[in-house]
């Protein structure tokens, strides 16, 4: 009750939540309030929004539902931030957690692999995975993932390398605990609240990523998501601005929710760096 | 002296990074479905079993796995990246035609972004709490969230279509035939909006960086004696916490470089430039697998390289750094 009613105190986080509830809310909805596939026609191309009813955002460059895509779209942005960051999460804490608590050549060994992924645009790689692996939804989530767990190895081996050493892991160790239980049982409760903060940081970049993909044309363009509806109004630019004005303005909401939770997570979990 | 032995150090660093780079990179290309000669048959519309085989002996493909990558890595220290299979010519030669504008792009947006984060985040911590500052962070965390291609757009609706400022796309005016300093100019026009629309996520970045570390450095001691010595408030800001303060934000832009290569490829698509990451997108539709990898690669490069111009500035702020150690 205590850590709610101290995120309840910081204006910014409940804004950022009240934001990321309205869009889980538009994607649980988009079934029941657009329950044609978005990406059938509705009506005349380049309506502009609030002209006519059943429109309230009006049609894109070939007469598809512009706020149909964006309630559908909210779906997709959804699902890759969410996969993308389970797996990112997922691998930067096994590279972290291992590097961190056996050090010497394992360490070293997994460093170096993390510099070279640092050292690779990740987005340029993207594009690789992408030519090899296919562009299908589900794919891209999981290569998005694939790309961004250098980080949070990062912070996770740098919380690894502090606790290693305390009595409480000594202790297991002189009990003859197997690794594995001292490193994800003992270990990884008392690492986690740094990469659990950054949870938010990767997950605004993935939802990013997937939408500058499709903006580029390189998504599956089989479904309704917000960058390949910009996409699209780039085509129709100079005459009906609107097309792509709206759907970023939705990935903006969106990002902005995630960050502003992210940063009320933080100030909960870390309340000496909270308010300087 | 001290200079070149820290180069001398960083370059014995990055070199198994790109070892270990070129063998992830290998890696992926063995899950590709077909090979290079796959799709250069493929190409030329014809299925011939002989001319294949000769194929692959040339390109060195039909070898076992180890001698294939001894073969790649001996080829990419040689600068050999092969042909494009979409072009029909060296990917070097592509490449090298398309980096000068993408590492033109990339400087200037690092600049701006850089300069304009130094100044609004002193101004930031200045009024640390009230309500500049508080102006300034919702700014920082909206342009934060935005999706660069979009502001590139908007961007383009409001400066090219609406005012008439700017051009839309495009790094030359070629119908108007400028030569010498008209020709410069033009130029630099043509990248306002693209360096601005690629600087502007680093700049929200560089943002909140310069106004925690100029914080943090203002609760140091000798700014406490600077201040007591009787010094004017700018003397102390701008001589003696700004370049303590410069240093996380050096730190910091040599982290980003990896990432503000990967986002000139959505500029430079936004406003049609003929560089690197362009040729990036371009690959991907062509499934160009050859030329990408050669982009990839040549991009770690560059990476590397702007890490390590980043290293001798931070020395060279920082005179007690050991590059020994």
């Amino acid at each position: 009750m205590g850590a709610l009613r101290r995120y309840a105190s910081s204006t910014a986080a409940v804004i950022g939540l009240v934001l990321l509830l309205v869009v889980i809310a538009m994607a649980a909805s988009a079934g029941w309030l657009f329950p044609e596939d978005p990406l059938s026609l509705a009506g005349a191309p380049l309506t502009p929004p609030f002209t006519e009813e059943g429109l309230p955002l009006g049609t894109d460059s070939v007469g598809r539902d512009i706020a149909a895509q964006i309630f559908h779209g909210a779906r997709v942005s959804l699902l890759v931030g969410v996969v993308a960051t389970g797996i990112a999460i997922g691998i930067g804490i096994l590279v972290g957690a291992v590097s961190g608590y056996f050090g010497g050549a394992v360490d070293a060994a997994l460093m170096r692999l993390t510099e070279a992924f640092q050292t690779v645009p990740s987005f340029i790689l993207l594009l690789m995975l992408v030519v090899i692996f296919g562009s299908e939804v589900t794919t891209l989530a999981l290569v998005i993932g694939a790309v961004s767990w250098t980080a949070p190895a990062r912070l996770t081996r740098a919380e690894f390398l502090t606790l290693r050493s305390r009595d409480f892991v000594l202790s297991c160790r002189t009990l003859g605990m197997p690794h594995a239980r001292i490193i994800f049982l003992e270990i990884l409760p008392s690492a986690l609240p740094p990469v659990i903060v950054y949870v938010s940081v990767v997950m605004a970049l993935a939802i990013l990523q997937e939408s500058a993909l499709a903006f580029l044309g390189l998504s599956d363009p089989n479904i309704a998501s917000w960058g390949n509806l910009i996409g699209d109004g780039r085509r129709v630019l100079r005459s009906a601005w609107y097309v792509a004005a709206l759907p970023g303005l939705a990935i903006i909401v969106t990002v902005l929710a995630i960050s502003l939770v992210g940063q009320g997570v933080n100030d909960l979990l870390n309340p000496r760096l909270g308010r300087r | 002296m001290r200079i070149l032995r820290l180069v001398l150090r960083r370059l014995s660093l990055s070199i198994p990074c790109l070892g270990i780079i070129l063998a992830v990179l290998f890696f992926l290309l063995q899950l590709a479905p077909g090979d290079a000669v796959d799709a250069l048959i493929g190409q030329m519309g014809t299925s011939d079993d002989t001319l294949s085989k000769l194929l692959r002996s040339y390109y060195g493909l039909d070898g076992s796995v180890v001698g294939q990558f001894t073969g790649y890595v001996g080829r990419l220290a040689t600068l050999d990246l092969g042909l494009s299979i979409a072009y029909g010519k060296p990917v070097i030669d592509l490449i090298l035609e398309r980096l000068p504008v993408t590492v033109v792009l990339m400087v200037t947006s690092m600049a701006m972004a850089f300069t304009a984060g130094c100044v609004v985040g002193v101004i930031a911590a200045r009024y640390v709490h009230r309500w500049p500052d508080t102006i300034i962070s919702v700014l920082g965390m909206l342009v934060y969230s935005m999706p660069s291609f979009w502001f590139g757009l908007m961007a383009i609706v409001l400066f090219a279509v609406t005012l008439g400022w700017l051009p839309a796309g495009g790094i030359s005016d070629l119908r108007a035939g400028h030569t010498g300093i008209a020709h410069l100019l033009d130029m630099a026009k043509h990248l306002v909006m693209p360096a601005l629309t690629l600087g502007l996520i680093f700049f929200a970045v560089y943002l909140r960086v310069m106004r925690t570390a100029m914080v943090e450095v203002m609760t140091l001691d000798f700014m406490r004696t600077a201040r007591a010595k009787g010094l004017q408030e700018r003397a102390v800001l701008f001589r003696h916490a700004l370049r303590n303060a410069l240093l996380p934000m050096v730190t910091i832009a040599g982290l980003h470089a990896s990432s503000m290569l990967g986002g000139a490829v959505v500029v430079e698509s936004v406003f049609s430039l003929p560089g690197l990451g362009r040729l990036a997108q371009e690959a991907v539709v062509q499934r160009d697998l050859n030329m990408l990898l050669g982009i990839t690669v040549m991009s770690s490069v560059l990476v590397i390289a702007v890490n390590l111009v980043i290293d001798i500035i931070y020395a060279r702020l920082d005179p007690r750094i050991d590059v020994g150690a």
